[in-house]
């Protein structure tokens, strides 16, 4: 088990320093000087030139690339050329809305999936399994974006239950951030809860078929009892694997949805980063939502290797 | 279910065959303006209505699908092209720092937040369906390769791959004549669902200012056009989305109904 882990743990750090070595380059070839950018066109060439040293663009590229993972890795993400403030602290303000969005996103998904991907399985071939994955088939098919427009129309405009855009904050109270993060969760959980309930009825279907449920029943156990004890703990294996994909996928995917609501989360803060060429910030940020995405999979991988000795294996 | 193939085709036909009258034949000039016809509900004239500026929907609805069509088209080409000789690559060289180098590989283009580097690289690029096309495609090579992988290393375990292996085939040729082939009806599969996650990808972009650009029609953009007016008249919003939804939906009941019927045995529920 120590070797497996030491295994992972080395590919996760190659794999980190991979990712970081392609979003530095790749945003280091984007056009457009960041310092003649902020002064405008007209700007005097020396004044250009005073801006750049004062932003450390002047220093060779790859003293620049060690700086920057230096800076990660002890927590210090540089500061925004733009807003002049430090980049860990705008991330940790926008994450104080991407993070509750993406947990409350994830926890109506499981909600709504969870029951409906056990039904189906349980009803597996009649009317209500053929309901369950046709609604499935369509909330594959929506886009979240569009659907989050057709929410704003009826809940915003027409029946005013809701706010159509913008966050009341966290210190009006828990339950105003609540209800104003309402409509965007729901718009992000639909499309991912029908994924999960495709995940859960087919998980369940696999186990449904093991030998140990026919045992299951022979000892006497009803079949609601035998789906309960032993399908759905054994089919969750997988499905948490996936729910494991959708928070990283929410974390960083949010950033259409955060747009049709003027949301002020991580996704807005990239795609208005870019726009205004405040790449240190853009280069950060990604990097940050990467290493979510890579840590997440290799405690998904560790918790399977924990739970099943044979993936130990495997490399 | 053979009748998940009927509808799904009916719906991807109706929409590929919408894209192509297109070239020659519109209602209207999708183009032209007429601001005293604006924000006409759909008629008899005008079958789905008109926009803000008084353009004919069908006509917008019936370009916009060639955009879609032609993104998601290119960018299925660029995964497979790239993605099916990678994993054919690894499933050849099992085991060895080549197989090791693509998997990683591969892993690592899964770890990046897919629709973050979209956005990255139509901004760093520059915004347009050229571009938002290389950036859905990237995203397709692992899927490609990782799906070639796996079906190709239980290939090589069959007596008839022992048999050319004997006769003196290359790896190389073994892959090409005998191993593709065989994976080919579960890479159209997963092509047709690649192709309806790029509808919405590109939609997706297009929507916010990243895909193709004015005059260039898509669904996306009419979307984004119609967010602010929404509330003054609502089929402008309605009729791409359902556009979009309609398109996705069939390529994925097509899928679903071409994987059973092309082989019975790959009859798993796919999530």
């Amino acid at each position: 088990m120590l070797n497996y882990i030491f295994k992972r743990f080395l590919s996760l750090i190659i794999s980190l320093a991979v990712a970081s070595l392609v979003i530095f380059f790749v945003i280091e070839v984007a056009p457009g000087d960041p310092a003649q950018f902020m002064l405008g066109i007209n700007a005097q060439p020396d004044t250009v030139a005073a801006l750049r040293t004062e932003l450390g663009l002047d220093v060779p590229k790859w003293q620049r690339y060690l700086g920057w993972v230096a800076g990660l890795v002890t927590g210090d993400f540089g500061t925004s050329y733009t807003y002049r403030t430090p980049i860990s602290t705008m991330i940790a303000d926008r994450l104080w809305v991407s993070l509750p969005l993406a947990i409350y996103a994830l926890t109506l998904s499981t909600v709504i999936a969870f029951p409906a991907g056990i039904y189906a399985a349980a009803r597996r071939g009649k009317g209500g399994d053929m309901a369950v994955m046709g609604a499935t088939q369509l909330g594959v098919a929506v886009p979240n974006f569009w659907f989050a427009m057709m929410m704003v129309l009826i809940f915003a405009i027409n029946l005013r239950w809701f706010s159509a855009g913008g966050f009341a904050g966290w210190d009006k109270g828990f339950w105003t951030g609540i209800h104003s993060l309402t409509l965007p969760a729901v718009s992000l959980a639909l499309p991912q809860a029908a994924i999960l309930a495709r995940v859960m009825r087919s998980a369940l279907l696999d186990i449904l078929g093991e030998d140990f449920m026919r045992t299951a029943r022979a000892k006497g156990l009803t079949r609601r009892q035998a789906l309960w004890r032993h399908g759905v703990r054994n089919a969750l294996i997988p499905v948490l694997t996936i729910i494991g994909l959708q928070f990283s996928f929410l974390l960083a995917g949010s950033i259409i949805i955060e747009q049709v609501f003027y949301l002020p989360g991580l996704g807005r803060l990239v795609f208005q980063a870019i726009s205004s060429r405040d790449l240190i910030v853009v280069e950060s940020v990604v990097m940050l939502l990467v290493f979510a995405v890579i840590t997440v999979n290799f405690l998904v991988d560790l918790a399977y290797a924990a739970v099943d000795p044979r993936l130990r294996s495997r490399t | 279910m053979r009748r998940n193939l009927i509808i799904g085709a009916f719906l991807t036909a109706v929409f590929v065959l919408a894209a192509l009258v297109s070239f020659f034949w519109t209602p209207f000039d999708h183009t032209a303006m007429s601001i005293p016809d604006k924000f006409q509900r759909p008629n008899g004239e005008h079958l789905l209505g008109t926009d803000h500026f008084g353009r004919d929907i069908l006509s917008m609805i019936m370009v916009g699908a060639r955009t879609s069509i032609a993104v998601a088209l290119v960018a299925v080409g660029i995964g497979m092209g790239f993605g099916v000789p990678l994993g054919l690559a690894a499933a050849a060289r099992k085991g060895t720092w080549l197989d090791e180098v693509i998997m990683r590989g591969n892993d690592l283009v899964f770890a990046f937040p897919s629709l973050v580097i979209a956005i990255l690289i139509t901004a760093v690029f520059g915004a347009g369906a050229i571009n938002a096309i290389i950036a859905i495609g990237i995203f397709n090579i692992p899927v490609f390769a990782r799906i070639t992988r796996g079906a190709a290393l239980s290939l090589w375990e069959r007596e008839f791959i022992m048999a050319a292996r004997v006769s003196g085939k290359s790896a190389t040729r073994i892959s090409f004549e005998h191993i593709l082939p065989n994976v080919m009806n579960l890479l159209i599969v997963q092509g047709t669902i690649q192709f309806s996650l790029g509808i919405l990808a590109e939609a997706g972009l297009s929507y916010i200012g990243l895909g193709a650009q004015p005059p260039t029609p898509s669904w996306g953009r009419m979307l984004a056009d119609a967010q602010t007016l929404v509330s003054i008249a609502p089929h402008i919003a309605l009729i791409p989305g359902v556009a979009i939804i309609l398109t996705v939906l069939g390529l994925n009941l097509m899928g679903d109904g071409l994987r059973d019927y092309l082989d019975p045995r790959l009859r798993v529920s796919r999530a």
